[in-house]
C-alpha cells in the first residue's frame, strides 16, 4: 500500500494528530533524558548550570523539534530524504575543508546558538534515504546486484568521509545502521553471509600474516591493533580510560555509592565523565540498580519502535523507524560495551544521556520522524 | 508505481520477519550488556571497590618530632627549632617570575637554592607546594607574611629542624643528624617508611645515630584523598605519631663548655667523670666544629677545611684517639709489681739514668738519673729505671691483666661513635697478632706506656677513677631516658688490694702537691680539694743513640706533628675523690707544662660548679689566671628545665 492510497479521511488531521503521537515513548526518552541531567548534575559537582541546564534547554528544543516533525506527514519525509541526503553530505564535505576540530575528532560547523555535527545528521539522513529508496525500489529486484550495489555506494561515501575525519564510531554506526536497513529491506542473506565471511576472511588473513614473511600490515599498526583490541597491556595510556571506566562501574556495586558520592568520577578519575563515560558515574553512583533501569528504558523504547514499525504497513515508515531505532541501539551498545570494557574505546556517546547538542537534537528529530510515521500510519477503512 | 497487494503483503512479510529477527537480536545483546552489569557490579564489585579505594587514598606520613637530648642539668643541647620556610604554589601564584622577583625585594634569596627550587617547579604539577627558602631569620618571615596578599601562592610555613644550642661544644658528643642518604637506606635491612620522606633527618655521627631508635619516634600517619591527577582533596583521617624519647646525658653542658674553651687553641681532648657512679661529666675534644652546618647541609670548602685541618676537628679525640698513656701508666705498672709481690713499697732501685738489658740501653728521662728510687719517689719525680726494674720482675702478663682490671684494653660501653679499644700487649698479643716472640725490652717499653700501649682519654679517666675509688667504675653517658633514670649499677670491687692502692694515691697526691712533684705547678691549695695526678710525656718519634749523645731535641724545636704528647690524669679531692680526669693534648710537649694546667682548671671547674675563687690557685699564679677568667668566651647556659621542645 502507498500514500496514494490513503483514506485520508482516517488519518488525524490538524492538532488532533498531536492525540495520536506515541506517548509512551515520549515518556520514555523524557525519562532517559532525566537521568542524564542528573548525571550531568552529579559530574558538575552539584551544580546546574555548567552541563545539566544547557543540556535540559537543549532538551526541550529537542522535544519542539520532534513535534514539529511529527506534525508534518510522512509522506512529506519521504519525498525530501533523498534531498536531507544530499544536504548532509554537503555539509560534511563542507566541514571537511572548514570545519572546526575538537574535543576529539567530530567536526563541527558553528551555527550560534550550536555547533552542528553533519556527521551526527548524516546517521538518520542515511537511514531515512535507504527506506525510501527500499520504499521506492520494486521487491522483486531487492537482491538484485545492481541494486544492491547503489545503497552500498550511499553508505560507503559518507563513511569515507567520517573516517577521514577520523571518526570511527561514527563510521561503525553508518556502516551498521546502513546494513540493518539492507537487511531489513529483505536483500539476501548470502550478501550479509559473503561480508560476513569475506571479514572473518581478512582479519584472519591479517592475524596471521604477522610475523610471516607475506605480512600485510606493518608492524606499527599490529601494535596499534593489540592496544585497540587490549587496552589493558598499555595501563597508563590508552588502556586507563577503560580501566578507571571499569573500576567506577564495578565499585558500584548493586546499589551503588549514592547520588553525588561516586569516588571516581568527582576525583576526575574518569576521563570524559559527562560525555562517553557518563554511564560509568551513574553505574558507580547507582550501582547495578541503576545502569539496568537504564538499560530497561532503552529497550524499552526499542520495543516501543519494533512495535511501531510492524504495526505499520507502510513500508518507508517501517524501515525508516526500524532503522531509527537500530541506529539509537548501535549508539548505546557501542558506548556501553566500550565502558564495560567489552569492546575498544571508539567515541560513541550514550545516546539522550551523554552532554551533546548535535546529537540530542538530531536524536530527538529522529524520533519525531518515528512519531511522524506512528502519526500518520495507514489504518483500516 | 503501483504495487500488487501480493507485493505489499510480501514485503510487509519480510519487514515484519526480519525486524522481529533484528529486534531479537538487539534484545539480546542487551541481555548480555544487562550480564556484563551483573557480574562486574554484583560479583567482582568488592575487587573493584578496592581498586576504587586504592585510587583515591593516600598515605602520607606525618614526620614525629625528634626526641630532645638535655645535659644532667636539663639544659637542652639538642632540640628542634621551627624552621621558617617559604613555599610556593604555582597555580596560584600566576605569574611565578613575577612573584618571586617580588619576594626577592623583600628578603634576600639564595641564588642556588632559587634555581633549585624553580627547576623543581616547572617540573612538578602546578599545585604541588615547593620550597622557594628555608631557615628564614623571625623578621625576614614575619616580613613575607605581611605582605602576604601581594605574594599570590606563596605561604610561610614552619617546619621542625634539628637545632645544636650549644654549637661545637657537643659536636662530638652527640655529633649531628643529617637527611637519609642512599648510603644510609643501603646499610639498614628493613628501613623504617620514615626514612623515604625526602630530606628526612638521621641521626649520622655520635649520640644521634647510636641512640636513633629512641630519638626518632614513631611516625604519624595522614589519609587523604587524591584526585586522578595526585592533588590533595581532603584529609579523612589522622593518627598522631609518637616525638621520640628524651634523652638526659650525663654530661653538664657547662663544664662541657668550659673544657671546650679552655682547650680552644689545641688539639687535645679532656675526659671528666664521676668516680662513683661512673658519669662522664665532660668530654671535650678540641677543635670541635658547628654540627649545625651538617644539619643544614655542609658546603664543600667548609667540609673542605674541616679535613683538611691537622688538628683533625672532625675526630671525637675522647673516644677515637689512642694514645702511648706515657707515664700515666706508671700506676698500673707498679700496682702490678706490688701485687706480684716482687716489690714492697719502700725497696729501692737505683736509678744511675739508664739500664741496660740485652746490650741496649733504656733511658730514663732524667739524664743524670734520680739515685735510689722508692714507690713513692718513683711516681713523684717519674723515674722510668725504677719502672723497668719492677716491670722485668713481674712480667708482662701481670701488667696487662692488671691494665685491663682498670678499664684499660676494653671497650666501653658507651653511644658514642668510633670508640677505642686501646691496645694492652701481652705476649699471646704478640704471638698471635704480630707472630713474634714477645722481648724483654718490649716489656721495659710497656712499663712506662710507650711501645705498644695504646689508650684512649676515656680509657685513662676510667683508669684513674677505678684508681681513686676501688671499685669498678664504668663509663656512662646516659643519665635518663624519656625521664626514667637509667639505674646506676652498683659498682663492683676491684679485687685489688686497698693498701696498694692508698700508696699508689698517696703518692699522686704528692706528684701534684710535694715540693719535687711533676705536677706542683697545677696544685689546687683549697683546702679539702686537693688533686691527686700523674702527669705522662709520651714520645711519638724514636731517639737515636746519635741524638741523645749530642742532647736531645727540646719540643719547641721540633715541628708539631713530632713533638711528645702531654697527658695528665687526675683526681680530686684527694681526700674525698668525686671527680676523675685525663687530659691529652696532642704533641703539647711535656704532661706537667701542657696538660696539668688543663686539667687543674677543668677540675676546678667541676668542683665549684663554676669558674672557682682564686684562692684556689697556687698565690703565684693568681694574677694570670685572674686575667685568663675574664678573657675565656663561655657561654651562658640557658635555664635549666624539663621543658619539652616546641614540637
Amino acid at each position: 500500500m502507498s500514500y496514494l492510497e490513503y483514506q485520508v479521511k482516517s488519518v488525524p488531521t490538524g492538532f488532533r494528530k498531536i492525540l495520536y503521537a506515541n506517548w509512551a515513548l515520549v515518556a520514555l526518552l523524557t525519562a532517559v533524558a532525566s537521568i542524564g541531567f542528573l548525571m550531568l548534575y552529579s559530574v558538575a559537582g552539584g551544580t546546574l548550570s555548567r552541563w545539566a541546564e544547557p543540556q535540559m534547554i537543549r532538551f526541550g528544543m529537542g522535544l519542539t523539534a520532534m513535534f514539529i516533525v511529527a506534525m508534518v506527514p510522512i509522506w512529506f519525509w519521504r519525498n525530501v530524504s533523498g534531498l536531507a541526503y544530499a544536504a548532509s553530505l554537503v555539509l560534511l564535505v563542507f566541514v571537511e575543508f572548514f570545519g572546526v576540530t575538537g574535543m576529539g575528532a567530530q567536526r563541527w560547523i558553528d551555527l550560534g546558538f550550536m555547533r552542528l555535527q553533519p556527521s551526527e545528521v548524516m546517521k538518520i539522513t542515511l537511514v531515512m534515504f535507504l527506506a525510501a529508496y527500499y520504499d521506492w525500489l520494486d521487491i522483486k529486484k531487492v537482491s538484485h546486484p545492481f541494486w544492491v550495489a547503489i545503497p552500498l555506494v550511499l553508505i560507503l561515501i559518507p563513511t569515507a568521509l567520517v573516517l577521514n575525519q577520523p571518526d570511527l564510531g561514527t563510521a561503525i554506526l553508518l556502516v551498521a545502521g546502513g546494513g540493518i536497513v539492507m537487511f531489513l529491506a529483505g536483500v539476501s542473506w548470502w550478501y550479509f553471509g559473503a561480508v560476513i565471511a569475506g571479514g572473518v576472511g581478512l582479519v584472519t588473513a591479517v592475524f596471521t600474516s604477522r610475523g610471516q614473511p607475506w605480512q600485510l600490515l606493518k608492524d606499527y599498526q599490529y601494535r596499534r591493533i593489540d592496544t585497540f583490541l587490549d587496552p589493558a597491556s598499555d595501563p597508563l595510556g590508552a588502556g586507563y580510560h577503560i580501566t578507571q571506566s571499569k573500576i567506577a562501574l564495578g565499585s558500584g556495586g548493586f546499589s551503588g555509592r549514592g547520588f553525588m558520592q561516586g569516588t571516581q568520577s568527582r576525583l576526575n578519575f574518569l576521563p570524559e565523565k559527562h560525555t562517553d563515560f557518563i554511564f560509568t558515574t551513574l553505574a558507580e553512583e547507582f550501582g547495578f540498580i541503576g545502569g539496568f533501569s537504564l538499560l530497561v528504558l532503552y529497550a524499552l523504547i526499542i520495543l516501543f519502535c519494533i512495535m511501531s514499525a510492524i504495526q505499520n504497513s507502510d513500508r518507508f515508515a517501517s524501515l525508516m523507524t526500524l532503522g531509527i531505532a537500530a541506529t539509537f541501539f548501535l549508539f548505546f551498545a557501542v558506548n556501553m560495551s566500550m565502558v564495560m570494557g567489552l569492546a575498544p574505546v571508539v567515541g560513541v556517546p550514550l545516546p539522550l544521556v551523554s552532554y551533546g547538542g548535535s546529537a540530542m537534537l538530531v536524536l530527538m528529530a529522529a524520533f519525531g520522524l518515528v512519531q511522524s510515521a506512528h502519526i500518520h500510519r495507514p489504518r483500516a477503512k | 508505481m503501483k504495487y500488487t497487494q501480493k507485493d505489499i503483503e510480501k514485503s510487509n512479510r519480510i519487514i515484519t520477519r526480519r525486524g522481529i529477527v533484528l529486534g531479537g537480536a538487539m534484545m539480546g545483546f542487551m541481555g548480555i550488556l544487562g550480564l556484563r552489569m551483573r557480574q562486574m557490579q554484583v560479583e567482582e564489585a568488592e575487587d573493584y571497590r578496592l581498586l576504587a579505594e586504592e585510587n583515591r587514598i593516600n598515605m602520607r606520613l606525618l614526620p614525629p618530632a625528634r626526641g630532645v637530648i638535655f645535659d644532667r642539668n636539663g639544659i637542652p643541647v639538642a632540640d628542634n627549632s621551627q624552621n621558617y620556610r617559604i613555599i610556593i604554589v604555582k597555580e596560584d601564584a600566576g605569574d611565578v617570575d613575577d612573584v618571586v622577583a617580588r619576594l626577592k625585594s623583600l628578603i634576600p634569596l639564595d641564588e642556588d637554592d632559587l634555581e633549585r627550587a624553580m627547576r623543581e617547579i616547572n617540573r612538578r604539577s602546578p599545585f604541588v607546594p615547593v620550597t622557594l627558602a628555608d631557615r628564614l631569620t623571625w623578621d625576614e618571615f614575619s616580613t613575607v607574611a605581611v605582605n602576604a596578599p601581594a605574594l599570590p601562592g606563596i605561604t610561610p610555613d614552619v617546619g621542625l629542624s634539628r637545632h645544636y644550642p650549644m654549637l661545637e661544644d657537643f659536636a662530638h658528643v652527640i655529633g649531628y643528624v643529617g637527611p637519609v642518604s642512599d648510603y644510609d637506606l643501603s646499610k639498614i635491612a628493613d628501613p623504617d617508611p620514615l626514612l623515604q620522606i625526602p630530606r628526612f633527618q638521621i641521626g649520622k655521627v655520635g649520640v644521634e645515630t647510636k641512640l636513633e631508635e629512641d630519638l626518632r619516634g614513631k611516625a604519624g600517619t595522614r589519609r587523604i584523598e587524591v584526585n586522578a591527577a595526585g592533588r590533595v582533596m581532603r584529609e579523612l583521617g589522622r593518627i598522631e605519631g609518637t616525638p621520640g624519647t628524651d634523652i638526659q646525658l650525663t654530661i653538664d653542658a657547662a663544664l662541657q663548655n668550659f673544657a671546650q674553651v679552655r682547650m680552644a687553641d689545641e688539639s687535645a681532648a679532656a675526659v671528666v667523670m664521676d668516680v662513683h657512679n661512673g658519669d662522664l661529666i665532660a668530654m671535650g675534644s678540641a677543635p670541635a666544629f658547628d654540627p649545625n652546618m651538617f644539619v643544614r647541609g655542609i658546603s664543600g670548602p667548609d667540609y673542605r677545611k674541616l679535613t683538611e685541618n691537622e688538628y683533625r676537628p672532625l675526630a671525637n679525640k675522647t673516644v677515637q684517639g689512642t694514645y702511648p698513656p706515657g707515664s700515666t701508666f706508671k700506676m698500673i705498672t707498679a700496682l702490678a709489681a706490688l701485687e706480684a709481690g716482687v716489690i714492697g713499697p719502700d725497696d729501692t732501685v737505683y736509678c744511675p739514668g739508664h739500664t741496660t738489658l740485652g746490650g741496649r740501653r733504656f733511658h730514663c728521662w732524667k739524664r743524670g738519673g734520680h739515685g735510689y728510687v722508692d714507690l713513692d719517689k718513683s711516681l713523684v719525680q717519674s723515674c722510668d729505671v725504677y719502672y723497668y726494674d719492677i716491670a722485668a720482675r713481674c712480667g708482662i702478663d701481670k701488667i696487662a691483666e692488671v691494665a685491663k682490671r682498670f678499664g684499660l684494653g676494653t671497650r666501653h660501653d658507651i653511644p658514642m661513635s668510633a670508640v677505642a679499644e686501646g691496645l694492652i700487649p701481652s705476649t699471646q698479643w704478640k704471638q698471635v697478632v704480630r707472630g713474634e716472640v714477645w722481648r724483654p725490652g718490649d716489656t721495659l717499653n710497656a712499663s712506662i706506656g710507650q711501645g705498644y700501649v695504646l689508650a684512649s682519654p676515656l680509657q685513662l679517666a676510667v683508669m684513674t677513677a677505678r684508681i681513686a675509688s676501688g671499685k669498678a667504675v664504668s663509663p656512662r653517658l646516659v643519665k635518663s631516658v624519656s625521664g626514667t633514670a637509667d639505674p646506676v649499677p652498683t659498682m663492683a670491687e676491684l679485687g685489688t688490694n686497698e693498701n696498694h692502692l692508698r700508696w699508689i694515691r698517696r703518692a699522686m697526691f704528692r706528684v701534684s702537691n710535694s715540693e719535687r712533684g711533676t705536677a706542683r705547678r697545677s696544685r689546687i691549695v683549697t683546702e679539702g680539694m686537693e688533686i691527686a695526678g700523674k702527669t705522662g710525656t709520651s714520645q711519638v718519634r724514636n731517639i737515636t743513640a746519635e741524638e741523645r749523645a749530642r742532647g736531645v731535641t727540646r719540643n719547641a724545636d721540633l715541628p708539631w706533628n713530632r713533638r711528645d704528647h702531654a697527658l695528665f690524669v687526675a683526681f680530686a679531692p684527694f681526700d674525698k675523690p668525686k671527680y676523675a680526669i685525663s687530659v691529652v693534648v696532642e704533641h703539647g710537649g711535656g704532661g706537667s707544662a701542657a696538660a696539668a694546667p688543663v686539667a687543674r682548671d677543668i677540675m676546678l671547674q667541676a668542683l665549684y660548679g663554676g669558674l672557682p675563687p682564686l684562692e684556689a690557685y697556687p698565690a703565684g699564679q693568681r694574677e694570670a689566671i685572674g686575667e685568663l677568667h675574664d678573657t675565656w668566651p663561655l657561654r651562658d647556659m640557658p635555664k635549666p628545665g624539663p621543658a619539652r621542645s616546641r614540637a
